[in-house]
């Protein structure tokens, strides 16, 4: 099963190796992950993406509390959290499909970053299914160049911070 | 106090009360060399060679718990650290490796000597800092021996450019130090130690399974209390060997791979178990889903990850074992009905008469038995309380842990987790420095031997003298059982020779004392002699190679599944 978890960590070089390496050590993959500063310039956050049984998440989170630079772990529970991703999309857009994209990307909300004779680049915010649906649309119009972040995720507004902390037994 | 980072270091060292640090210098850590020339209180041991220097300071902090400090240079001197510290993370062994690195300026240009230490070790410390602001010197050192000796010990490494340690700085050594991210629990949740009370109130065939842990905890007076105020049999792993005093009634021997067959009886038909500082590590256990069958498993921890990592525990503890046990022992006195475990213990006492340690006795002008020299050194040494053993890897390990009585905790010391082949003469020069009054022993392998038997040099000239019995069979013992047993005899690679290094003229060459001995007649004698001349000794017992270590749980195997040494395949094997 997946699972998305929610790490604050200080933001010191090596920090991000190893909670990586951790992962690496004991014989995990990380599916995604996107890390960047916080509202505080010390501490930084990752958003990660792992698919565990329900025990190995216990273990890799219990893992990673042992770090030292880890000050907080929490799991993104579905439904209780928001999760976003951002991705931008090179399509290939001769003038003449460049009205039916733009429509289609107006169905999702993705705005036009760039544009060029031949081709233009699609910025789009949203969950990971709605990325997913997209990319799959344009595809067939010849899709030449994609990057996503990766989720990144928090608790949801109305819960307060109830993204769940872990107990530690 | 104006002084340069390298000063710094050693300020901080003596601020910690660091009495001995181990280690060769090199380029990138000379400044800190320098600084030790101009004057300290601490002593340096100079070992030959890193690994020995690690080893040493493994010694120096498992005989008497506190932490060990080894220094090496960059790059190659700071690899050579790697096996040190990957042996101290297995045993959660408290270590502080300071290292040199290139300077600032040329770290990541592949600088001579550079290599990324702490990039290399992280997968094998708790923390690592890489300092490159004299100014957080202070700070980093005293964060590591903070990490290093709290929550479950381990290693930690300081990583030192060179223009770092001749940088200058206004010297302060904190009292107290940030790390909003460590923050080992600090005792047991009382609900949770009451369940554990309850669970062996309400056994009948309780166990108390007893890991490193406890030794690392300072916790064996409390064990003790537990055991003895529920009337608990108590098996001690290789890490806790004399965590509770083997002679003790309630000693239920070693489980294991190679412990007795009633010890792994006792801990597999148990309907409690009472895991203290253990891990049900596969060595223990065997075929984990084979393991303890009918018991509940209440686990005292103080690393919450080592709980339910390899089996459930139905009632888990997560807290330092010293006031742990010391509350259980208090609750326990109170309820336990003391009788209840008569039966258990009865049958336990039955299961010892009836599966004891057993080998083939040598005859007239046979070899003389591997098994005969670690009992010769157990009753050449009985009663004394002044003896610390160390040892290799290998079957003279499983001999020393099967035969050796070990009454008092850090008194044998071994590499369990990694499995450290050439770790025994340096810890042992590392446990002379650390208790100058004992007699220290390694029992090693030749094998082992031959892997840091360069450190006899250190032993001599630092006069730090030591006792080395090699088991010398002439082989690689351990690997030549496995190829008999499970390879249908294919020996590869593993004849070593008996006499080639002559290791009684080797131990001369080094200035120690070097007896050779090929008979049990000679033996008392020989070992006698070792122990009583206070000078470093070696003692080359040539045995039989043909000794397998028994009893055997097959790798894999349940630990029930026990392989025993049996009289009728040995006389068909001489008679072949």
């Amino acid at each position: 099963m997946r699972h998305t978890l929610s790490v604050l960590l200080e933001n010191r070089p090596g920090a991000l190796t190893r909670v990586a390496g951790m992962f690496a050590r004991r014989g995990y993959n990380i599916e995604s992950l996107a890390v960047a500063p916080t509202d505080r310039p010390d501490v930084s956050r990752i958003t990660l993406r792992v698919d565990c049984e329900e025990r190995s998440l216990e273990q890799i989170e219990k893992q990673m509390h042992k770090l030292v630079n880890v000050l907080r772990v929490q799991e993104l529970v579905p439904g209780e959290a928001i999760e976003r991703e951002l991705a931008l999309v090179k399509v290939a857009a001769p003038p003449s499909a460049r009205g039916e994209l733009m429509a289609l990307g107006e169905v999702f909300g993705a705005r036009v970053a760039d544009l060029g004779p031949d081709s233009l680049v699609f910025e789009l915010v949203g969950s990971v299914e709605t990325v997913d649906s997209f990319t799959e649309l344009v595809r067939p119009h010849g899709l030449q160049e994609l990057v996503r972040t990766g989720r990144i995720g928090l608790g949801r507004a109305r819960t307060g911070a109830r993204s769940r902390p872990r107990a530690l037994v | 106090m104006r002084t340069s980072g390298a000063d710094a270091i050693l300020r901080s060292l003596e601020a910690e009360g660091v009495e001995v640090i181990f280690g060769i210098p090199g380029g990138a850590i000379l400044p800190l060399y320098d600084a030790l020339a101009r004057g300290t209180t601490i002593r340096h041991v100079l070992a030959r060679h890193e690994q020995g220097a690690g080893h040493m300071a493994e010694g120096y902090a498992r005989a008497t718990g506190r932490v060990g400090v080894a220094v090496a240079t960059s790059g190659p001197g700071a690899t050579n650290l790697v096996t040190p510290i990957a042996d101290a993370w297995m045993d959660s062994t408290p270590l502080v490796c300071i290292t040199g690195q290139v300077r600032t300026t040329q770290i990541g240009t592949d600088a001579f000597q550079e290599c990324d230490i702490t990039g290399i070790t992280i997968p094998i410390v708790k923390h690592s800092w890489l300092v490159q602001d004299v100014e957080e010197l202070p700070h980093a050192l005293k964060a590591a021996f903070h990490v290093a000796r709290t929550g479950r010990c381990g290693p930690v490494l300081v990583d030192v450019p060179r223009d770092v340690q001749e940088a200058e700085l206004e010297f302060s050594y904190p009292d107290h130090v940030s790390l909003p991210g460590w923050k080992p629990p600090r005792r047991g949740h009382p609900r949770q130690i009451r369940a554990a009370a309850a669970a062996i109130v309400a056994a009948e065939r309780p166990v108390l399974y007893v890991g490193g842990g406890v030794v690392n905890a300072d916790a064996t007076a409390e064990l003790r209390a537990v055991a003895e105020a529920g009337r608990i049999p108590v098996v001690t792993t290789l890490m806790a060997k004399g965590a509770f005093p083997e002679s003790h009634e309630l000693h239920a021997g070693v489980p294991g791979m190679h412990g007795p067959k009633w010890s792994n009886r006792t801990l597999n038909k148990a309907d409690l178990i009472v895991a203290a500082g253990a891990r049900f590590d596969d060595r223990v256990t065997g075929k984990v889903s084979a393991f303890a069958p009918g018991a509940t498993v209440v686990h005292l921890d103080v690393d919450a990850a080592e709980i339910s990592k390899i089996r459930h525990a139905d009632v888990p503890v997560v807290g330092p074992l010293k006031p742990v046990l010391a509350e259980l022992a208090t609750l326990l006195a109170g309820q336990a009905v003391p009788q209840r475990t008569a039966p258990w213990l009865a049958q336990v006492a039955e299961w010892r008469d009836a599966f004891p340690l057993r080998y083939a006795p040598g005859g007239d002008g046979d070899l003389l038995k591997p098994q005969r020299v670690l009992e010769a050194l157990r009753d050449l040494t009985a009663g004394r309380d002044d003896v610390v053993w160390t040892t290799g890897v290998g079957q003279h390990q499983m001999w020393a842990m099967q035969y050796l009585v070990c009454d008092r905790p850090r008194s044998f010391l071994t590499s369990g987790g990694l499995g450290t082949m050439g770790y025994g003469v340096p810890a042992a020069v590392g446990a002379k420095a650390a208790r100058p009054d004992a007699t220290v022993v390694c029992i090693d392998g030749d094998g082992c031997f031959q892997m840091t038997c360069q450190e006899l040099a250190t032993s001599v000239l630092e006069d730090l003298p030591i006792v080395v019995v090699v088991v010398n069979n002439g082989y690689l013992g351990m690997v030549r059982q496995w190829q008999d047993m499970f390879f249908e005899e294919r020996f590869s690679q593993i004849r070593l020779t008996h006499a080639l290094p002559d290791y009684a003229r080797l131990a001369e060459a080094y200035g120690a004392v070097g007896i050779a001995v090929d008979s049990e007649d000679r033996l008392d004698e020989a070992l006698s002699q070792a122990l009583a001349c206070g000078r470093t000794a070696v003692v080359d017992c040539r045995v039989d190679p043909r000794e397998h270590c028994f009893p055997m749980i097959p790798a894999g195997a349940a630990a029930t599944d026990v392989l025993e040494y049996s009289p009728e395949q040995d006389a068909e094997a001489l008679a072949l």
